[in-house]
């Protein structure tokens, strides 16, 4: 064997030219390289086609909230409208009351995620790093709390919230805490929020992978424990933390379930309910408007924009915070 | 010495009340927010729910409230069987694809950072308010019938499909599977965002040496695949199963789910909702038993 095919075999070149056995250097070559074109049409083809199912909701949802009223029935029309109009975002805007439910709601997720962070993070530093009786079974809950069904909850929370009593600490029948933040806050600075067992997890298989020395070298210039979770672990786990803080943002401002339990049905200007109010608000707007009642379509076009103004934040968040999502995974927790 | 090891004592000491004052948040949380409201919708389950001005009224009916959700609701038992079949259907079929979808992502490609991005964006949009309000959408369903390859409801065009297949002379059943799985094909893709990226990551950490050895060694790309790709990716394939289920039944669009809440807040009451819940929640757990058991026996931990 010449150098050369053991240069190529030891740099994974194993069709390096001294090493081809069979048929003529030349024929073969060109077989693997159209077998390779092939292959990556084929992949591009998958990609895209995959990729457009994924991508085809959103744009139903923007052809038709740039379409206006003519193109509805005009039969040539089908995708791409041909008067296009923003007139329906401006009636999703106000009818959705779009700046007061927005602020709410970014208020609010912000809050909620920010704590849910700290928590499951302090929660999951402490699963890794400490020896303590009954560290496995608490593990062991965090996952429990991922496959139980919300609906189980669903009732004795509602109720839970509607007389809070704190165990009977608080007499008098307890407090009426729904439509206001606080069961919000209570449960993502308790880690038990959505999802939070899932944080909990990633967070725990995160910092198991820190190297120990760097505690006991924090430890050994003086730094008490918390010192030493904040100015030592944290600042090495930026990764691990936007993920966390991505998908807690993400799953808070989709979740319709706890909120519409934690808030009793109240109209709290949020935007999961702006969303479902358009259909009555844009109804209302549009008689007063144009003197008489819209088409069911007209409605949906107004739906359409404003579903597209709820998603907008996330998906700006996503666009910023989507390079460090795949690295972040790899690192924490998800991957066994 | 002595006096070392005491203070060696305190420092284990100091660390396990650290340890103990770090988790505390989620202990409390545990049982104020999640212990206790089990508890209870357990106890709901068996009895008739009041609620009064000034708190709530238990009274004991016993085993009536499950008689009802099952002999006497018109559509729970339907609705069960339907949620179920879906859960255990959509498992090998997310799990596939996922994995397909994962492995294609790995390999080197020009655009592969926005065809990643791409496949992630489920993950974001599977929105309980989108969700929701697609289902009574009248444009989404106008678009998805009249549109000539029909994305949704008649992928491919189901109909075209099944005598595809019926010319092929395949027992009926599997050709049910088969058409009902291509219906499905949105769904699945859409359902498969983080099982995506689980199997990516788990790919990435597959050092590329093991690979060229193998190569070196001989192996066709087939055996590698066997021999070292599969079994470093099986214990999350496990994860995945345990993932898949846990996220198609909590899933927002859950037919069986709606049916719960509606029939809390509008229907039987909280008793027969409760014990719909605690039957779903135990059939789920049976499923999931059932097919963490069953693939577990052939997942291989390598550490």
């Amino acid at each position: 064997m010449s150098r050369r095919a053991l240069r190529g075999l030891v740099q994974g070149r194993p069709n390096a030219p001294e090493l081809r056995v069979h048929g003529r250097p030349r024929a073969r070559e060109i077989a693997v390289k159209t077998q390779r074109t092939i292959w990556s049409l084929v992949r591009a083809g998958l990609i895209v086609g995959v990729g457009f199912i994924i991508i085809y909701p959103l744009l139903v949802k923007i052809a038709s909230s740039i379409m206006s009223p003519e193109d509805l029935f005009d039969s040539v029309v089908k995708w791409i409208p041909r008067r296009p109009t923003l007139q329906n975002y401006v009636m999703a805007f106000t009818s959705m009351n779009y700046p007061r439910a927005l602020l709410n709601s970014v208020t609010l997720v912000t809050v909620v995620s920010v704590l849910q962070l700290a928590s499951c993070t302090l929660v999951g530093y402490s699963l890794a790093r400490y020896e303590y009786p009954g560290r496995r079974l608490i593990s062991a809950l965090a996952i429990f709390t991922l496959v139980v069904p919300p609906q189980l909850v669903l009732i004795p929370t509602y109720l839970n919230f509607r007389f809070f009593d704190l165990f009977g600490l608080i007499p008098g029948g307890g407090i009426n805490l729904l439509g206001t933040y606080w069961p919000f806050v209570l449960t993502a600075s308790t880690a038990s929020g959505l999802r939070n067992g899932l944080f909990i997890f990633s967070m725990r298989q995160f910092f198991r992978n820190m190297p120990r020395q760097l505690q006991e070298a924090a430890y050994v210039d003086g730094a008490s424990p918390f010192r030493t979770f904040v100015s030592v672990m944290l600042p090495n786990a930026g990764p691990a933390l936007i993920t966390v803080f991505l998908f807690s943002f993400v799953w808070q401002w989709n979740d319709v379930f706890y909120t519409s339990i934690f808030t009793g049905g109240k109209a709290v200007e949020l935007m999961p309910y702006a969303l479902e109010s358009i259909t009555r608000y844009a109804r209302e707007m549009y008689i007063e408007r144009y003197g008489m009642v819209p088409a069911g379509q007209q409605l949906s076009l107004f739906r359409n924009a404003g579903a597209l103004m709820y998603i907008a934040p996330v998906l700006i968040l996503y666009a910023f915070l989507q390079r460090h999502f795949v690295e972040g995974i790899e690192r924490t927790g998800l991957v066994g | 010495m002595k006096s070392n090891r005491g203070l060696r004592l305190t420092l284990a000491q100091r660390e396990r009340i650290t340890g103990m004052v770090f988790a505390l948040p989620f202990v409390i949380g545990f049982i104020a927010f999640f212990l206790r409201p089990i508890l209870q919708s357990l106890i709901f389950g068996f009895n008739e729910l009041e609620v009064l001005t000034g708190g709530y009224n238990l009274t004991g009916v016993g085993f009536q409230n499950f008689r009802k959700a099952v002999l006497e609701h018109p559509e729970f038992n339907r609705v069960l069987f339907e949620t179920c079949l879906r859960v255990v259907s959509d498992v090998p079929l997310v799990l596939m694809f996922s994995f397909f979808m994962a492995s294609l992502l790995n390999q080197k490609f020009r655009g592969r950072l926005f065809a990643r991005t791409l496949f992630f964006l489920p993950v974001i949009l599977a929105s309980g308010a989108i969700a929701s309000m697609e289902q009574s959408d009248y444009m989404t369903a106008v678009l998805q019938t009249t549109s000539s390859s029909g994305i949704s409801g008649g992928f491919l065009g189901a109909a075209a499909l099944r005598s595809f297949i019926g010319s092929m002379k395949l027992p009926e059943q599997f050709l049910t599977y088969i058409v009902a799985a291509v219906d499905r094909i949105p769904h699945v893709i859409r359902a498969s965002g983080i099982q995506i990226l689980i199997f990516l990551a788990g790919l990435q950490s597959i050092p590329p040496s093991l690979y060229e050895a193998s190569t070196i060694e001989g192996a066709t790309g087939w055996e590698s695949f066997w021999r070292i790709t599969f079994p470093i990716m099986s214990p999350l394939i496990l994860t995945n199963i345990v993932y898949t289920i846990v996220d198609s039944f909590t899933a927002a669009d859950n037919e069986l789910l709606t049916l719960i809440r509606e029939t809390a807040f509008g229907g039987m009451g909280f008793g027969v909702s409760s014990a719909m819940s605690w039957i779903y929640f135990a059939a789920v757990s049976l499923i999931l038993l059932a097919m963490a058991g069953s693939t577990s026996r052939w997942v291989i931990y390598y550490e």
